[in-house]
């Protein structure tokens, strides 16, 4: 998951553990385990503000893939499934939504059996039907949604709507009866992710009337407490209270607080935080520019919040070409970056921590090691990471035979990841290579960098987690399925693939269904295993910073969505 | 200075030495070159100033390097240790010339190192490509002005697309290209970082504004007396050219050679700000004030000092150019000297 552009990269290869382990008896949780509280109607009402530097893009919450506009969807649309509103890992449960229960599975897997709720309607007064229902999956191949090709091509009929989407029917693949409110959804194969797959934004329901194209800035009636009333993308986004909302499902679509909602859009980052310290606006969307921090961490601090993310940096080496498809040159690396330093420039310990392992902290199959610091090998690694070993990184560029030459450092050009390509060609530099850093535009360069056409040899990016899985991670990044050359689609952009390291991590992801204990301990094995090859350099994980106005109340961070905005009190 | 005085210095001396000697006593020009002489003369020190005096490589991150602050071994990036803990702010200045005199960037580097490389850089880069343009400009103004007929109507268009185009446009189009990849044109090739291709893309944008008053001079001339006589007399082509029309046009030229360079520098500087420009990790002024725009709340003089460089520099090359126009125009000689 990117933090920006793009929210699911691949729900592909993410093992069943997390949506089998969460599903179950998740409807009916209390708010002491991580849900919201009762809603409160003595602090409903007022107008909460959000700037941004930019809009999303598209409305359509079936072609929109960012984590912008799906921290918004979450309190206006609804799927059959949802996320659960709730703190922490609460968040990452799946429970009914507009179902009014989990689905039940048969035919070995491969049927998914839902009943609607009854009785809900649109934001446009129109009752939500089991039509809607399929015309809502047929439009998800009608508009070419992004993922209709990786989360959906398992339901029967997709073959042919993804060969011809103007004509999409799923006649057999989602079999609806009206009079008892059945849903019934065929597959071709079992997808132990399917659940997960249902919870997410493009797999809401709409009105069977609407556009069987991209909406684009058009709002689309909603389900959920809000609705959209109107968009420009070069100004503003207004959400309003739906009138036709009634809560059915707390921890799916609970009542919001504010009457409205507003999203300016063309205020700089440092704008933004003036904005919020004047209580001219109650959050501020992008990341807090490096020399407002103290500032905010100071004077600003009760209204400072930070969680911890399960995500990471890292710097992915292409394998194939030169200098990296030599293992001595990506180790070097490894021992050459100082992982403090980059902490430093992201905005300090409080704020991201040096990691070297590729799970992160705090995440299903992660452990405590470090390779590549000072005193420490693959073979040998210590507990954490400590300093860099620039000498022997320096031995390493040498042995490789691969000193002198040219290495590309590829970033986006927002200011953070400027910097961390700035020393990053230092640190190049200073072990034997003739580095330059190629900043480009923050919209392309995460696709740039997947695209072996492109040619780059080392670039800065980040990962966000989808779901709590380690397979997540390892196998969306490193496995051989997810290295697609001449494609912008090829999230493995080291372009590892190791058949023997492929072979392992599917058995880890078919020991999860029975043995997750067991499987996390093998993902951790493995995880040191790849990074014996060093395909990456992991540099640090981060945190989250929200930063809203004195006068905000009743914050709450989702792991699967960050802030819920609807829940944000302004009396 | 009398009228009869005046009279025998015109006639008693040449052109050139009237104006050099205008040049001397105006002064406009001797505080512009004061100016400029000193910044020229510092950002060749840099070197010297980094290695000899500040101890400092400003093209390495130094993001773990201490200095001396009154006695104290200090952190040049110190983590906030107040409130929350959030941020990392470098160290400002110290105003010690023996290390961080304007402080530090984001990478721990040395600003006033930076500064005086980045001057170097920024002032190589404007003249470089402020004397391409006017040789390229000369060479084309001249020839379709003297030439005329079909070769002056391509010459012509020529300078109209190129002047049909933004500046700023015309340049960042040119730099996002040609930084990317570099230049390849048969056995030439230029890297992506070199310097010659701000100095030849920001040279290449403002050959027009040269060109054309050239071209409209030589027009001119062409149709004069002494140059139809020369023709007459049967001389040739480049005798003309070098022997009656070059020395008529030079004075206008000289009066472009400063302001035009000018424009180059802030040009590169510009173009350097938006990162299209000066490659990292060289400096220029205008690389180190976007290093300055993300410490612009905590270290304004990051932003600020390159900013003020820029400043001077370009007002003393104006100021310069008006006194070169004035001393090489007899007219406002006679004006001033009356």
């Amino acid at each position: 998951m990117r933090r920006r552009s793009i929210v699911l990269n691949s729900l592909i290869g993410v093992a069943a553990l997390a949506a089998s382990a969460l599903i179950g008896g998740a409807s009916s949780q209390a708010a002491s385990d991580g849900g919201m509280a009762p809603f409160d109607p003595a602090h409903a009402g007022g107008t909460i503000k959000l700037v941004a530097n930019a809009a999303a893009g598209s409305l359509d919450p079936k072609i929109n893939y960012t984590g912008q506009y799906w921290e918004l969807y979450q309190a206006s649309y609804d799927g059959l499934l949802g996320f659960r509103y709730g703190d922490g890992k609460a968040s990452f449960q799946v429970v009914p939504d507009l179902a009014t229960a989990l689905p039940v599975m048969s035919n070995g897997g491969k049927t998914l059996t839902f009943t609607l709720r009854s009785g809900i309607k649109f934001s446009n007064g129109q009752p939500v039907t089991v039509a809607d229902v399929k015309a809502s999956f047929e439009r998800i191949f009608k508009v070419s949604s992004p993922t209709a090709g990786s989360f959906y091509n398992g339901i029967v009929g997709a073959t042919a709507c993804l060969a011809k989407p103007a004509t999409c029917k799923l006649d057999q693949g989602v079999v609806v009866d009206a009079k008892t409110n059945k849903i019934v959804i065929n597959l071709t194969a079992p997808d132990e992710t399917i659940i997960s797959k249902l919870a997410v934004p493009h797999a809401v329901i709409n009105p069977a009337s609407s556009p069987a194209k991209d909406a684009g800035t058009t709002p689309i009636p909603t389900t959920g407490a809000y609705m959209f009333k109107s968009y420009d993308p070069n100004k503003s986004l207004i959400m309003v209270r739906n009138p036709y909302f009634k809560e059915w499902s707390h921890d799916a679509q609970p009542s919001g607080y504010p009457d409205q909602i507003e999203y300016q859009f063309g205020v700089t980052p440092t704008a933004q935080v003036t904005a919020v310290e004047n209580n001219q606006a109650n959050w501020v969307y992008d990341p807090i520019p490096s020399d407002r921090l103290n500032e905010i961490g100071t004077k600003y601090a009760t209204q400072v919040h930070v969680n911890p993310l399960t995500a990471m940096w890292y710097l992915p080496m292409n394998v194939n070409i030169a200098p990296f498809n030599n293992v001595k040159a990506r180790q070097a690396v490894n021992y050459a970056i100082d992982r403090a330093a980059m902490v430093k420039i992201f905005g300090g310990s409080q704020l991201a921590a040096p990691v070297c392992s590729f799970l992160p902290p705090n995440f299903p199959g992660h452990v405590d090691y470090c390779g590549y610091t000072k005193g420490a090998t693959p073979d040998k690694p210590a507990k954490a990471w400590s300093a860099p070993d620039l000498e022997l990184a320096k031995k390493l560029v040498k042995d490789s035979g691969t000193a002198g030459q040219a290495v590309g450092i590829v970033v986006s050009d927002d200011d953070v990841n400027k910097q961390m390509g700035v020393y990053l060609q230092s640190v190049l530099n200073s072990i034997g290579y003739k580095a330059t850093v190629k900043p480009i535009s923050g919209n392309i360069q995460f696709t740039y960098i997947q695209n072996t056409k492109n040619k780059v040899q080392i670039s800065v990016t980040q990962w966000y987690q989808d779901y709590p899985a380690a397979s997540d991670f390892l196998n969306v990044l490193l496995g051989c399925a997810s290295f697609t050359p001449n494609s912008d689609s090829s999230i493995n952009m080291a372009g590892y693939c190791n058949k023997s390291f492929d072979a392992q991590m599917s058995k880890a992801m078919s020991l999860g269904l029975t043995d997750p204990t067991a499987a996390n301990k093998l993902w951790g094995q493995l995880d040191q295993q790849v990074m014996k090859d060093a395909p990456v350099a992991v540099a640090f994980t981060p945190k989250q910073l929200d930063f809203i106005s004195s006068g905000t109340k009743n914050y709450h961070f989702s792991l699967q969505y960050k802030m819920f905005v609807d829940q944000l009190q302004t009396k | 200075m009398s009228l009869k005085e005046n009279s025998e210095a015109i006639f008693s001396e040449s052109p050139g030495k009237i104006a050099l000697r205008t040049l001397r006593k105006d002064k406009r020009s001797v505080i512009s070159l004061s100016i400029l002489g000193f910044i020229i003369a510092i950002s060749l020190l840099a070197p010297v100033y980094a290695h000899f005096i500040a101890h400092t490589n400003p093209f390495n991150s130094s993001l773990d390097a201490t200095t001396h602050v009154g006695g104290k071994v200090v952190p040049v990036l110190e983590a906030s240790t107040t409130g929350l803990g959030l941020g990392v702010t470098p160290i400002g200045p110290t105003w010690n010339p023996t290390g961080y005199f304007l402080g530090a960037d984001g990478q721990g580097r040395d600003v006033m190192a930076r500064l005086l490389y980045g001057g170097r850089n920024t002032l190589l880069i404007g003249a470089s490509a402020g004397i391409i343009c006017i040789v390229l400009a000369l060479l084309i103004g001249v020839i379709a002005g003297y030439r005329k007929g079909w070769i002056d109507s391509i010459l012509s268009r020529l300078l109209d697309v190129i002047w049909a185009f933004p500046v700023y446009l015309l340049a960042i189009s040119l730099s996002v290209v040609l930084l990317t990849s570099g230049l390849k044109l048969g056995f030439i090739h230029v890297g992506p970082g070199s310097f010659a291709l701000p100095i030849l893309i920001i040279g290449i944008v403002y050959i027009p504004y040269v060109a054309r008053p050239i071209r409209a001079q030589v027009l001119s001339l062409r149709e004069r007396e002494f140059v139809r006589a020369a023709v007459g007399i049967g001389a040739k082509d480049s005798t003309i050219i070098f022997r009656e029309i070059l020395p008529n046009i030079i004075p206008s030229v000289l009066v472009f050679v400063p302001i035009i360079i000018a424009l180059c520098m802030l040009t590169e500087s510009a173009l350097s700000f938006l990162s299209i420009g000066v490659q990292p990790p060289q400096a220029s002024w205008g690389t180190i004030i976007n290093d300055g725009l993300a410490l612009l709340y905590t270290r304004p003089w990051v932003g600020i000092a390159p900013g003020l460089f820029i400043v001077l520099t370009a007002a003393s090359l104006n100021l310069y150019g008006d006194a070169v126009r004035d001393a090489l125009d007899p007219k406002t000689r006679s004006r001033g000297d009356a």
